[in-house]
């Protein structure tokens, strides 16, 4: 018996529909994941663990972060700043607190301080924002995920 | 003027290339650039300026809690109240705060209550203040947080 050979002379499309629905949709996914508060981290702050380290529920309404890096720097807003001249590099912020009509004691300080930091060194930049009349302090920490 | 109409069979096919090129670009930058972050927190500590009148102590209890260095800026030893040693172990220095001053449920950030005074070297690595801080203000029981001492303070710089 003969089989004939079937041929067509339309060419075989691919559905493409599906796999750029599931592209959009992982784009989508990794793009509602992303972390928009790096604003806040620094590659060379190594936060210490905590398994008490939890997210405030409601943040501060007014906080200052300032970062103790592991090259012994003390960094606000991106910028390296002199412990020395603190109040005169903190003016903007000041300014900001006093047109809210707050005074420093209202304001939160978060130091994101290095794990390797010397603890003297964290208590010397804690002083030095007490001179000013800072009075809230947040020690931050990484969550212990054991 | 007259104007001819064109029409044609063929069929207009959209190249899709392009676009899936761009969107596969944009899906290896995100699965590259993804970073799975653990979550932070803050420990509150008030700190009033020496002299300012909200930093009279009302608190009926104040431990001193001493955090040495072995000079390398390890932990070498843990005291409480100068006379309680508990080496380099949290866990144990907790388990005495609990004795001290039993559990309470609930948050108890006002002005009362017991306070710990961390008097620290100063070459002491920072982690092992957040562990002290750590273990002298709660621990994990399940989900929940059992909360110890909410009050810390730092003792003057030790130079």
């Amino acid at each position: 018996m003969r089989l004939s050979k079937r041929t067509s002379s339309a060419p075989t499309e691919l559905d493409m529909t599906p796999m750029i629905d599931m592209t959009f949709n992982l784009i989508a996914f990794f793009m509602l994941l992303i972390n928009f508060s790096q604003a806040e981290q620094n590659d060379r702050v190594t936060l210490p663990v905590s398994e008490l380290a939890k997210p405030a529920e409601v943040p501060p309404e007014f906080q200052i972060v300032a970062h103790l890096t592991n090259a012994d720097t003390v960094e606000i807003g991106g910028n390296i700043v002199n412990l020395e001249a603190l109040r005169s590099q903190l003016s903007p912020e000041l300014s900001l607190l006093q047109v809210s009509g707050k005074t420093p004691a209202d304001a939160y300080v978060v130091l994101r301080g290095h794990e390797a930091t010397p603890g003297g060194r964290v208590q010397d930049v804690i002083k030095r924002f007490q001179d000013i009349g800072f009075e809230k302090f947040a020690l931050r920490a990484k969550e212990d995920v054991k | 003027m007259k104007l001819r109409k064109k029409h044609t069979d063929e069929k207009i096919e959209l190249s899709m290339t392009a676009l899936i090129d761009i969107v596969f670009l944009l899906l290896a930058f995100f699965v590259m650039t993804f970073k799975v972050s653990a979550q932070e927190g803050d420990f509150n500590i008030k700190m009033p300026t020496p002299g300012n009148g909200s930093a009279a102590n009302t608190s009926e209890l104040v431990m001193k809690l001493r955090l040495r260095s072995d000079g390398n800026g390890n932990l070498k030893d843990i005291l409480l109240n100068e006379n309680l040693s508990f080496g380099s172990d949290f866990n144990a220095l907790r388990g005495k705060i609990v004795q001290l001053v039993g559990d309470t449920s609930g948050p108890s950030d006002g002005e009362e209550g017991p306070e710990v005074e961390i008097d620290l070297d100063y070459d002491l690595h920072y982690k092992y203040v957040i562990n002290a801080i750590t273990s002298v203000t709660g621990y994990k029981s399940g989900d929940n947080v059992v909360r110890l001492i909410q009050r810390i303070k730092f003792a003057p710089v030790r130079k």
